[in-house]
This record gives structure tokens, C-alpha cells and sequence, in this order.
């Protein structure tokens, strides 16, 4: 007995002293091998943010569009067709089950857009067949034809112009995965295994995934971009948050995946360890609908705006974790302007604007209820009582209302509500991903503009910006257009949610990526 | 011959019973698997029926469950909504874990309870004796997720001599040969490879979770070990056995012991079952890939035929284990038979 004790203590103190190994506390199990099909983060950073790149990519920490994969580009005049010149020498990753032949090429590049847009692609059907990013972000529409010019040259050309269609290609669902691979899979009947045994040219080749438990991956050796030390990079699958928080203290992981805001104090004030904070690319709004009385009346809009005690909110449903919201798009979103100035918590000024508008009395109003916890708003029931008994100060006697979440959003988009709660989370990190797809006229008829608010020269603005490849003139047309939103103030912004992590000290050049994904490709374990 | 073929019919209704209650039941939780599966954006009401149809979630309820059952007769339990993996293969990739886990937590309760039962029952109304019956009901009581937290503070945090979670140091590679890793590290490739670390590896993960989950059939089983030998030490051939000179130890140990296990014996069939129960929290906490964690992300992702399925599963295994015991009590007692 005494002999087993040693040698536990033996083994439990060897292991530990490992060096250049990353072990990473993730939440949960990825629900496939493919980034195509995977729209969860968990899945995301065990794929897109590992194994494969994309043509063009996020500049590391900001959403900035660098090459990657596609050395440079050009966009012709018409703003309609996009040429692709390829990366040469890089090498798809040599695995278990693949040792490639030859070079990443535009036959790659074709295959990965293919699999997803063409219905009778030999692959489409894989695993499902469901592409919900390419679908959701519209991708078939925007595409019109993908077209090998030569080996590493490729053309895309779009149905209209669309200017973030670069940050669109950045996102994780257009990963470029290896044509040759699935050619062999093909051959040998086991096409499944292209979305279970991954091969892609990213700074970490896939080793094992033992279900519920273990991710292992490699360094890249022939990785043709700077990375870090790392030689093995481990995801520890750990479901439980306060577990992985202990992990971390005992060193059985470095890196810790959502921890819980009630560790963080703690993790604070933990000299081995290090804890980033940034506001996340989401934003929680209250929407008002100008389609119906009062809220067609600008005065009105203002003087909600001006009733709500944000920073109370804060406190109470984000218990401190997250930044009050002043324009519609988050901080680290690139033309967030900062110039805006955000309505104060003034019940005087509020009342004094509802007695211009004819309102001195008051109103009587409804207010949806967001019915399921985001990050964006953890706890929309709450949230609406307190919104209640600040409206309740001016005058304004709010109704609560809620249904089940299907119903919340199909009744929201026919545009049913006077006032809703409503929030979003960003998908690439362009500006026209928030203000065009939530604030644009056209947006009214499909649907995701709750506010049901068409103004004409903020519509044009964004429209223009859509259509302007260069980024500076777009960032100036973006603050512009979110003065406008501010002085027609069609939402109460409220918040984006703080994202926090934690990780050994010994952990270097880690940066928070503002799309919320964990991406060690830089990272340097000392 | 008649009483096997009348507990075997016995089992049909039962297994129907809780198909039934848990079909029913998984459904009155609210959410949607095929919302989970879409998320927020997708939206699209076409895209949704059709996934609805696809997974043939648009029917009506008792169509659904007529299909589930025919389904289940025929040996199929379904596919995962979310892996698209059969609900079986899932089950049995992970049923090795847990069988591992709750096997080392039953022989770690019996090798302790029964002895401290009986050194109780020796002990009777002595301050060891009260203070192991009130540790006991302490143990019986104790949430298994707040004990597995406290378990972890202590060894692993504080004393650091476990690890906190996990089935093995993740350096290792094991082939998979049972699924058991103490089996599985003593393979030739793994001995050659790395010696007897992983197979310890594996041993000092086990500790913290196997206390975890064995604790309350510890208490169990030391309070049953008391008060069966009480009741034995108390009979008349005992007395006579004492009368007669016969040492303690021999009492104690040959004539007390044996009559006093058949009891017991039928309890860790019944604390199989709880034990089962219990791994699914245990799992939880301590990342271990086992059947537990698997229902409960299942439950979380509204995976119905991998809840119902993997429910059913185990509740076939927990009467057919209850079954056999009944039969091996009525082969060893003549006393059955009449």
C-alpha cells in the first residue's frame, strides 16, 4: 500500500513538470470536426481556430481583415469581382489517416466554397448537409460563381456589391479545407471521416479526440505563419465551471474556457494567474416600435431613453459584467464612435419631453420580456421589472409580456410589439453586420429591425458603406450614421457583456479575440 | 423455472412503464431540440418544419411514441439529434467509464463499511459505535456535487496529492482493449511505451471520484452490516456457541459473519442502481466521460432519443441486475423455494 502512495506521488509530481504543453479547460465536447457545419464556439476553437485558416483572416485581438491563406487580392471596379492570388507552399497537415501529395492550391479553395454552395456537390449531403452560417449570412445569395483562373489564382464574383463580404470569407465557416483529402475519403467510401478526422493547414494538426473528454493536437512543424511555442496543444473537456477554476489553481490546465463571474474575484486576486477583460461583440437594446403610438414620436423615444437607469441595470442583471452601451455597435468593433454622447438617467428632462409631446399624464404601454438568458441580457424578466418601475417614475405604466422564445421572435419580426427586448451577437466583426442587418430599411421587411425604423439618410449612409470596398471612407460614413441613430433613438442601448478569461501566469501573448473565439496560435508558454 | 419466466414477464410492463414516463416526461421540459440545433439566427419557419420533419418531431405525440417503441422492439433505440450517432454505439463508447468507476466505488464502500459495521455492532452503544452511525446518516445525506467540490478543495487544491478531474493524465495514450483503463494501461504497447505511470495516472484519478460516488453506499452498507449483525449476534446459536467456549474470533467472524452477509449481499444489488444515479452527478464534476455526463448533456441539449434510449438502457440494467440477484437468493435459500 505504502508502495502505491509513492508511486502516485511519484507520477502526479512528474506529469506536472511537462514543459511547452497547453492544457486548455474547455466547456463541452465539439459537435463535429468540420467548421462549415459548427456554429457553437466550442466547436469553433477546436477547428477554425486550430486546425484550419481561411483566405483571409482577423488580425490577431481586432477584427481588422489580413491576408492569410490568399496573399493578396484585388476587387475590380464594378466592386463585383474579387481575384484571389494563393499562399504557395503551404502544406496541408499530414495526419494518421492523410499524408498529402501536394501543395494548398485554388482546387482547395473551390472545393470548400462548393461543398457548401452547390446542392449536388458529392460532399454537400456529409454529415447533414446543413450549413447554417452559409445560409444565415446569406452566402449562396451574395456568391453568383467560384472560378479557378490557375493554380493559385482564384476568382469570385458576387450578384452586388458587398463590401463585407472580405470579413464574411474571414469567418470560421469559410475555412479552406483539403480538396485531395476528400478526393481519397471519396475513393474509399468513408467520406464521413472528412468531418471527423480533420486535415487543414492551421498552426495545429489534430491528433485524438476521445468523446466527453480529451482534444489532442500537435505543433504544426511546417506551419508556413509565425506561431509560439506551444508543442501540444490539449483541450480538457470539463463541463463544470467551478472544476475548471480549480483546475487552474492546481495547474492541472493553464488556460480556463467562460469562467464563472462568481470565480473571478477570486481569480483576481490570485497572484499564478492572469485575467483578461473586454466588452464582447454583443449588444442588449430596448426596441421601440415607431410604427406604433406614442413611439412614433421622437420626443417620446427620448424620453424613454432618458428614464432608464442604465447603471442600475449594470449592477443588478450583469452583476457588474458588462459595459453600458452608448451606440449600437460594441467597442471593439472597428468606427464605434466615440464621440456619441449617451442620454443620462434625468427623470425631470424625461417628464418634461413626454408634457411636449402631449404625454403629461402619462401612458400606458407594453413591454416584451426577453424570455431566455444571453449574454447580451442574462435575466430579461428582471430587467423588465426594474425598466417598469423607472418608467413608472415618468408617468409611463408598462405592461410586462413575454411568450417562448420561437413565438418572442417570429411575433417581434411582424413587428407585433410597442416596446421589446432584444439583443445581438455579432457574426464577423463588421459594422454592417450590426447597423445595416438590424437598423437598415430593408431589414424592416426581413425581419431583424424590431424597431421597425426606416430613416432614409441613416439608411443611405449604410448603404453606401456596404458598397464601399475601402475601409476609411466606410468608418466615416458608419460614425455618421451613428449620430443619426443616437438623435432619432429608435432603442434604449443598453449593454455589451464583459467576456473574461483566466490563465496561468506563465502563459504569454494571449490577446482576447473580440469574435469570442481562444486562438493560441501566438501564444508562448514560459 | 415458473418464478424466472414470471420475473422476466414482470419485466415487460416495467420497461414499458418507464419508456413511457420518461417519453412523456422529457417532453414537458420546455425547449425545442431542433431551436438548440438552429440557434438564433436560423430561423427560417421553412428550414425549421423541415428539420421538424426530418426528425420526425412534427407528428403527433403518440404517433412518436408508437414509433419510439416499435423502434425499441426492433432493436433500434434511436439516433442522436445532435452527433447523428446511433443512441447504442454512444452508449457503449462510454458505458466502460462508468462501469469502471461504479465498480471501484462499490468495492471501496464494501471493504470499508463492512468492516466498520461490524466493529459498530461489536461495539454496541460505545462512542465509537454512535459516532460511526451519526458520520453515517451525515454521509447518506450529503449531496454528492457539494462533497465531490469539497473532496477536490481538499485533496486536490490544498494537499495537492489528486488530480482534480479527469480519467487519466492527458499525456498518455491508451489503446482501447476493454474500455477499463486499469486494464487498459497494463497492455503490452503501454507498459513498453511508458511503463506502469499511466496505469497509476489512472489509479490517482479514481480516488476522488470513486469516494465521491461511494459514500453513500458506505453509509448504507456500514448501517446494514450493524444492524444485521445485531440481530444475528442476538440468536440463540450464537449463545450456544459461547456457551460451548468457542473464541471470539471464530464466533464473530464464521457463525455471525456468513448469516449475517445474505442481506447485505442483496443491498449492493439495490445500491447498484443508486450508484448509477449518483455517477451522473459524480461525472459531472469530476469531467468524466462516462454515461452520466452523457445524459446530462443530452438533457441540456434536448436530445430526446439519446435520453430516452440511453434511460431505457439503464433501467434494463438495473433490473436485470436486480433479477439475477432475486434468482441467486432463491437458488442459495431453500427456504424460497416453498
Amino acid at each position: 500500500m505504502k508502495l502505491v502512495i509513492y508511486c502516485i506521488f511519484v507520477i502526479l509530481f512528474s506529469s506536472n513538470a511537462q514543459a511547452k504543453n497547453l492544457v486548455y479547460c474547455s466547456e463541452g465536447s465539439p459537435s463535429s470536426f468540420n467548421p462549415q457545419i459548427v456554429t457553437d464556439g466550442t466547436s469553433v476553437n477546436a477547428t477554425a481556430a486550430t486546425i484550419f485558416e481561411r483566405l483571409v483572416d482577423f488580425e490577431y485581438g481586432t477584427t481588422k481583415i489580413i491576408p492569410s491563406l490568399a496573399q493578396s487580392w484585388e476587387i475590380s471596379k464594378d466592386k463585383l469581382t474579387y481575384t484571389f492570388n494563393l499562399r504557395k507552399g503551404v502544406k496541408f497537415h499530414t495526419t494518421k489517416s492523410f499524408t498529402p501529395t501536394r501543395d494548398f492550391n485554388a482546387n482547395d479553395v473551390l472545393f470548400s466554397f462548393d461543398r457548401q454552395r452547390l446542392k449536388d456537390h458529392p460532399f454537400h449531403n456529409i454529415s447533414g448537409g446543413k450549413y447554417e452560417y452559409f445560409d444565415g449570412m446569406e452566402m449562396g445569395k451574395i456568391i453568383k460563381d467560384v472560378k479557378v483562373l490557375d493554380p493559385y489564382k482564384v476568382q469570385i464574383t458576387l450578384n452586388s456589391p458587398e463590401a463585407p463580404f472580405l470579413a464574411n470569407i474571414a469567418m470560421s465557416f469559410m475555412s479552406i479545407l483539403s480538396e485531395e483529402y476528400a478526393h481519397k475519403l471519396q475513393m474509399t467510401g468513408k467520406m464521413n471521416d472528412l468531418d471527423n478526422n480533420p486535415v487543414g493547414t492551421g498552426p495545429f494538426i489534430f491528433q485524438s479526440y476521445l468523446k466527453d473528454s480529451v482534444i489532442k493536437f500537435s505543433n504544426n512543424p511546417s506551419y508556413w505563419g509565425k506561431h509560439g511555442n506551444i508543442d501540444k496543444l490539449i483541450f480538457a473537456i470539463t463541463p463544470d465551471a467551478s472544476v475548471r477554476h480549480q483546475k487552474l489553481k492546481t495547474g492541472e490546465c493553464q488556460f480556463v474556457n467562460e469562467p464563472s463571474p462568481a470565480d473571478i474575484v477570486e481569480m483576481k486576486k490570485n497572484s499564478k494567474l492572469t485575467v483578461l477583460q473586454d466588452a464582447g461583440l454583443n449588444v442588449g437594446y430596448l426596441a421601440m416600435n415607431v410604427t406604433k403610438k406614442p413611439f412614433d414620436n421622437l420626443l417620446v423615444r427620448q424620453a424613454v431613453n432618458l428614464a432608464l437607469n442604465k447603471p442600475s441595470y449594470i449592477e443588478a442583471i450583469y452583476l457588474g459584467n458588462a459595459k453600458i452601451a452608448k451606440n449600437p455597435i460594441p467597442p471593439t468593433i472597428w468606427s464605434y464612435n466615440e464621440t456619441i454622447k449617451d442620454y443620462d438617467y434625468n427623470i425631470t428632462k424625461a417628464k418634461e419631453l413626454l408634457k411636449k409631446a402631449g404625454f403629461a399624464n402619462g401612458f400606458e404601454a407594453e413591454m416584451w420580456t426577453l424570455p431566455v438568458a444571453r449574454p447580451y441580457n442574462p435575466n430579461g424578466k428582471k430587467m423588465g421589472e426594474l425598466m417598469q418601475a423607472d418608467l413608472a417614475k415618468v408617468g409611463i405604466k408598462v405592461k410586462l409580456v413575454s411568450f417562448d422564445w420561437p413565438t418572442y421572435l417570429k411575433k417581434a419580426s411582424q413587428g407585433e410589439q410597442q416596446m421589446l427586448q432584444m439583443g445581438w451577437t455579432g457574426d464577423n466583426g463588421d459594422p454592417d453586420n450590426f447597423l445595416h442587418t438590424l437598423l437598415g430599411c430593408s431589414a424592416v421587411t426581413s425581419g431583424s429591425n424590431y424597431s421597425k425604423w426606416c430613416d432614409k439618410k441613416f439608411d443611405q449612409l449604410v448603404t453606401e458603406a456596404k458598397n464601399t470596398p475601402d475601409v476609411k471612407k466606410r468608418t466615416a460614413l458608419y460614425k455618421e450614421a451613428q449620430k443619426i441613430f443616437k438623435e432619432q433613438a429608435p432603442w434604449v442601448t443598453i449593454a455589451h457583456s464583459v467576456v473574461f478569461k483566466a490563465m496561468s501566469k506563465n502563459i504569454q501573448g494571449y490577446k482576447i479575440d473580440p469574435l469570442g473565439h481562444d486562438i493560441f496560435t501566438l501564444v508562448n508558454v514560459e | 423455472m415458473k418464478f424466472i419466466l414470471k420475473k422476466f414477464f414482470d419485466l415487460i410492463p416495467t420497461l414499458l412503464g418507464i419508456s413511457l414516463i420518461c417519453f412523456f416526461l422529457i417532453r414537458l421540459i420546455p425547449g425545442d431540440p431542433v431551436l438548440n440545433l438552429v440557434g438564433e439566427r436560423g430561423l427560417d419557419p421553412v428550414k425549421y418544419l423541415e428539420m421538424k420533419k426530418t426528425l420526425g418531431l412534427d407528428l403527433p405525440i403518440l404517433e412518436q411514441f408508437w414509433i419510439f417503441l416499435k423502434k425499441v422492439i426492433q432493436g433500434n433505440l434511436g439516433t442522436s439529434i445532435v452527433s447523428n450517432n446511433s443512441v447504442w454505439s454512444e452508449f457503449i463508447e462510454r458505458f466502460p467509464a462508468t462501469l469502471e468507476l461504479g465498480l471501484i466505488a462499490l468495492i471501496f464502500s464494501t471493504i470499508i463499511g463492512i468492516p466498520l459495521g461490524i466493529y459498530a455492532a461489536l461495539k454496541r452503544n460505545s462512542f465509537f459505535d454512535y459516532f460511526l452511525m451519526s458520520a453515517s446518516l451525515i454521509g447518506y445525506s450529503m449531496p454528492i456535487f457539494w462533497w465531490g467540490l469539497i473532496l477536490i478543495l481538499i485533496f486536490s487544491v490544498k494537499l495537492g496529492l489528486t488530480p482534480v478531474s479527469g480519467r487519466i493524465d492527458l499525456l498518455y495514450e491508451v489503446p482501447t482493449f476493454s474500455g477499463l483503463y486499469l486494464i487498459d494501461t497494463l497492455q503490452k504497447s503501454v507498459l513498453n511505451a511508458e511503463g506502469l505511470k499511466p496505469f497509476f495516472s489512472a489509479v490517482s484519478h479514481l480516488v476522488l471520484p470513486a469516494i465521491a460516488l461511494g459514500t453513500i453506499p458506505l453509509a448504507v452498507i456500514a448501517r446494514m452490516t450493524r444492524s444485521s449483525m445485531l440481530e444475528v449476534l442476538g440468536e440463540d446459536y450464537i449463545r450456544t456457541a459461547k456457551a460451548k467456549g468457542m473464541s471470539k474470533k471464530r464466533i464473530v467472524y464464521i457463525h455471525a459473519l456468513r448469516n449475517a452477509l445474505i442481506p447485505i449481499i442483496t443491498t449492493l444489488a439495490l445500491l447498484f442502481g443508486s450508484i448509477i444515479t449518483g455517477a451522473i452527478l459524480t461525472e459531472t464534476i469530476f469531467a468524466w466521460p462516462g454515461i452520466g455526463k452523457w445524459i446530462v448533456q443530452s438533457i441540456s441539449s434536448r436530445d430526446y432519443p439519446v435520453i430516452q434510449g440511453g434511460v431505457l438502457i439503464i433501467s434494463f440494467i438495473i433490473i436485470f441486475t436486480n433479477i439475477t440477484v432475486d434468482l441467486i437468493y432463491y437458488i442459495l435459500n431453500p427456504k424460497m423455494r416453498n
